[in-house]
């Protein structure tokens, strides 16, 4: 079972309390865009084994959204952490360095 | 004028513990930064209650106040001051961002009462009721079964619970089955 610690009310919710909300960190391409960034931004998701940054909404509980690292591997929680961010801060950067070097996701890296 | 009544119109169960609906009650919801010393002084004023800490609900001698989100309270007071008390906050935060709305007649409440009450709430609700792990004044937005809820736990030893009026009666049903006299499962005994 997966348990997040939500960073706004401080409920180590279970995963049925929870609702996913798929890939962290995407950057939006709306109009004006090329065709093949807008094609991505709408359907290109990573899908890894391993370490993962996802949205999550703490939906049978305070309501707000916010961000996981994760492993979708070993289901272990690296860190959780604001949904005000573009990125995943550097602590949490640090978390998951810990535990997993030398990772990899997208852009961001150890 | 319609006779107002609350969704269950007072109906209780009797089995492990006793299940009833709490009858009308007035909510507000209020949205603000807890911080700001207006909001601190206004709830403080229509409630007798302070601003709870996180996960908490705090009484006063008109009301209560529980902690909903880092920036929402939910004030509990008489049903008949509800829109008196909307107004007194809304005049009293009319200089920052707020919100004040009534939401009486879109809720439920019942009361969880007796021994076996943390055992009849934790099969039903994914929250941690050993003893010491959920104390009074301790509150929980949570799911029981498959709604949205929230619930307290008073001085008394008794466990109020909220939900949406829409599926009252689903609560209702929901906790007589989990009271159910020969469904004991003894295991905070
Ligand atoms: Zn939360």
């Amino acid at each position: 079972m997966l348990i997040l610690e939500c960073p706004y009310c401080g409920v180590h919710a279970e995963e049925t309390e929870l609702h996913g909300g798929g890939e962290a960190h995407l950057k939006r391409f709306g109009p004006g865009s090329s065709d093949d960034d807008f094609h991505d931004y709408l359907f290109m998701r990573e899908n890894p084994r391993g370490v993962h940054l996802e949205r999550w909404r703490h939906v049978n509980g305070c309501g707000k959204w916010f961000h996981a690292a994760r492993c979708t591997q070993t289901l272990e929680v690296f860190a959780t952490y604001s949904a005000q961010t573009t990125e995943p801060p550097q602590e949490v950067k640090d978390k998951i360095s810990a535990k997993r070097p030398g990772w990899s996701w997208r852009e961001f890296k150890g | 004028m319609s006779n107002a009544v609350s969704v269950l119109n007072g109906a209780s169960f009797s089995g492990l513990v006793k299940v009833a609906d709490s009858g009308l009650g007035g909510m507000i919801t209020l949205r603000g930064d807890h911080a700001s010393a207006t909001l601190q002084a206004v709830v403080k004023s229509v409630t007798g209650a302070e601003v709870p800490a996180i996960r908490k609900i705090t009484f006063g001698a008109a009301g209560a106040v529980a902690w909903m989100t880092p920036d929402e309270l939910l004030l509990l007071v008489d049903y008949a001051e509800v829109d008196a008390v909307v107004a007194k906050l809304s005049e009293a935060l009319a200089g920052e961002h707020h919100l004040a709305v009534n939401v009486s007649d879109a809720r439920a409440c019942f009361s969880v009462e007796g021994e076996a009450a943390s055992e009849v709430i934790a099969k039903v609700a994914p929250v941690d009721l050993a003893p010491g792990k959920f104390v009074a004044g301790d509150f929980r937005r949570t799911r029981f079964s498959q709604i949205a809820a929230a619930f307290w736990l008073d001085e008394a030893g008794v466990y109020h619970v909220v939900c949406f009026r829409s599926v009252g009666e689903y609560m209702f049903n929901l906790l007589k089955t989990a009271a159910h006299p020969q469904s004991k499962v003894g295991v905070y005994a």
